[in-house]
């Protein structure tokens, strides 16, 4: 583990700053600029600069469009307009807010495959791997809160189905939902505290980042092999090697961000959040943003009471279960570092589980598509059976596998590999 | 069969890849049909003659029942008119203005920065007029469906006779992209409606085509901004992704050629 390592800066005015408050040697320490890097990270470990910096691009853009918005049921959706019209390169601040989200979730789920791939949630990265874990979620409730302020169709009814889905919880499901909605309805007072919430949330999720950060600083970087740093021959320094291969990253993520921000803006989104939000007509089917879309069919796949077959006994009725099988795909992740019993962190090593870890993609992607469509014909069964399968990946085959699977032979270093590839 | 399979498994990556929401929604109406216009892709940009005779059919055919409450006079000037002739064209309308010295209830002539007026006082007034039905705002129109210019066009054009058994409600049209086929809307366009300013001889489709480009104009005001700079920031951001991909290549060398950083540790 890393020692605290004082920074010491030759300019003398910096000096005599950082010897009455060492906030060089804090960022040092935290972030590691210098740090010594395994020296063969892939590109697939370039998503979580990408992550952060979308962080701050939401940041900055959304500060500046709250400057002109007006959370007010009577006024949200004519403020965006105007702000798509009228304000100064209000549509470029507008389009990038709305596509940098799902650029952010773009960015963040590759990085959380690349973890799962990689097993970069094992000892001793179980606290980087939750930390991620909660900015997922806090990007989540963000996102789904910054969805609602347009007020337009998909705002209101998608505010509304999400939010009721609380009242599923017994005994006090109905006060969280009225406590949500602050009224008996989703209207002006959700609209004006999901706006307060909107605009917090980011910088508690800066606030893990930066805590995800040190820890990671902490138990080091995990690599594509998967085994330990042995020496330093197994390292590079981080500046300048993945400073420039971070911004390489940028430049091409960037170059795609820019083909949906300019030619198409609303490509991601859907037609009916240009309606006014219209509490007496409901949308032929409410779709959440694709980011939500797996856990949106996981959700609705559960249409079945739990209970005693043959008798009227209810244990869980299909509402609460679904709503407990969603939350559940994703708090299930939480305990996912001993879920998985193997010794072998990387699936390079692991031939059975990178078989799985691909059929889990497919299976997200199934749900992807499930989430998207409405509930009718051969849908809901394809759903069930992604839903089923999901969990039993992460409750039934990894622990399994981790004790029947025969790994291949782990490198004896980093270093050993990538100089003999140089040769 | 395995090529349908492909096309299948294509068509689910597109839905992945965004369209996830908007490709199911349209639903009920049949699908609207593709037509080429000069907005559409990388260097589109709108036609300003067709503009200019959109904004005529908008202002003497749909401003009878559908208000365009984002789209303001001074916008005209993107249609390429000039300050005075949009003065003038203000000064045709009345709006409200301020109060009176004895608080009453005043009209003035429009000036440009004012919106042009709705034909209705309120949804209730539009509905009474109307049978019952609304007619929508138009400033997001082709936004707000899914291929919106494209399913403009086709519902204008597209009022045809109902299929042998199939009976129209009173009041309403027969129209298969709508939804549901039943439009309360009359077929709001016939040749020799109007007679263009501009000579172009009036067609149920021209007048249609010139309509799409308006309203997609009032839906979209900054497209051709849009577009251009981000012409512009790609250009931009490829040189720069080379730069990077190229420094890269030389700052790595040492690594690649197996370096030693910390041989002293």
């Amino acid at each position: 583990m890393a020692e605290w390592e004082a920074v010491k800066p030759q300019n003398k005015a910096l000096a005599w700053f950082e010897e009455r408050l060492p906030v060089l040697s804090l960022v040092n320490n935290v972030m590691g600029s210098a740090t010594p890097t395994p020296r063969n990270l892939n590109y697939w470990w370039n998503f979580g600069s990408l992550a952060g910096l979308m962080l701050v691009i939401q940041i900055i853009s959304g500060v500046v469009l709250a400057m002109h918005y007006t959370p007010d049921t009577a006024m949200a959706f004519d403020s965006v307009e105007r702000i798509m019209r009228d304000v100064n390169y209000g549509w470029l601040l507008r389009y990038m807010h709305a596509n940098g989200a799902s650029f952010f979730f773009i960015a963040v789920y590759i990085h959380i495959l690349r973890g799962l791939y990689y097993g970069s949630y094992k000892a001793p990265r179980e606290v980087v791997w939750m930390l991620g874990l909660v900015i997922f979620l806090l990007m989540m409730a963000t996102a789904f809160m910054g969805y609602v302020l347009p007020w337009g169709q998909m705002s209101f009814w998608g505010a509304t189905v999400i939010t009721n889905l609380f009242s599923a919880i017994p005994v006090i499901g109905d006060d969280i939902v009225q406590l949500l909605w602050g009224g008996f309805s989703v209207d002006n007072p959700t609209l004006k505290r999901f706006f307060s919430l909107h605009y917090l949330l980011p910088f508690v999720i800066t606030g893990v980042v930066l805590l995800h950060i040190w820890a990671k600083k902490v138990s080091d970087s995990g690599n594509p092999l998967g085994i330990d740093v042995k020496s330093g021959a197994d390292q590079i320094p981080f500046h300048p090697y993945y400073t420039i291969k971070d911004a390489f990253g940028v430049g091409v993520f960037f170059t795609l961000f820019a083909v949906f921000l300019f030619y198409m803006p609303n490509a991601l989104g859907h037609p009916d959040n240009y309606i006014p939000a219209n509490s007496l007509v409901t949308p032929d089917s409410i779709v959440p943003e694709w980011y939500f879309l797996p856990y949106y069919a996981i959700l609705r796949s559960i249409t079945f009471d739990l209970g005693i077959p043959g008798t009227d006994i209810i244990f869980i009725p299909a509402k609460l279960l679904g709503v407990i099988a969603m939350f559940a795909s994703i708090l299930l992740l939480f305990i996912l570092p001993w879920l998985d019993t193997s010794k072998v962190r990387s699936a390079k090593f692991r031939p059975a589980y990178r078989i799985f870890f691909w059929i889990l993609v497919v299976d997200m992607i199934l749900l992807t598509l499930v989430g998207g469509r409405k509930p009718e014909g051969i849908w809901p069964l394809l759903g069930l059976i992604g839903t089923v399968y999901y969990f039993m990946h992460f409750l039934v085959i990894l622990p399994v596998l981790g004790k029947r699977e025969k790994t291949l032979p782990l490198p004896e270093s980093i270093a050993n590999p990538v100089l003999k590839a140089a040769e | 069969m395995t090529m349908k399979f492909s096309k299948n498994i294509a068509i689910a990556l597109v839905a992945v890849a965004g369209m996830a929401g908007a490709a199911f929604a349209a639903g009920a109406g049949k699908a609207p049909e593709t037509q080429k216009w000069s907005f559409e892709g990388p260097v589109g940009q709108y036609d300003q003659a067709a503009l200019q005779r959109g904004w005529q059919v908008y202002k003497q055919v749909c401003a009878a029942c559908h208000s365009l409450k984002y789209f303001h006079f001074r916008n005209l000037a993107d249609l390429g008119y000039e300050e005075d002739m949009i003065k003038a064209f203000a000064k045709e309308y009345e709006v409200a203005g301020d109060p009176d010295d004895f608080g009453d209830e005043t009209v003035r002539a429009a000036l440009p920065q004012d919106v042009f007026p709705a034909p209705f006082a309120n949804e209730n007034a539009a509905r009474a007029s109307n049978g019952g039905a609304f007619p929508p705002d138009l400033s997001l129109i082709t936004k707000a469906r899914h291929d919106g210019s494209n399913y403009l066009y086709s519902l204008m054009v597209g009022y045809a006779d109902p299929p042998a058994g199939h009976e129209i409600s009173e009041g309403k049209s027969y129209n298969p992209y709508f939804k549901g086929g039943e439009i309360s809307m009359a077929p709001p366009l016939a040749e020799g409606i109007l007679d263009y300013e501009d000579g172009t001889p009036a067609t149920t489709e021209q007048m249609a085509r010139d309509l799409v480009q308006f309203l997609t104009y009032v839906g979209e005001p900054k497209l051709e901004a849009r577009l251009h700079m981000g012409m512009n920031v790609i250009l931009f951001l490829l040189a720069l992704t080379i730069i990077f991909y190229l420094s890269m290549k030389k700052i790595w060398k040492p690594v690649k050629e197996g370096k030693n950083f910390y041989e002293d540790k």
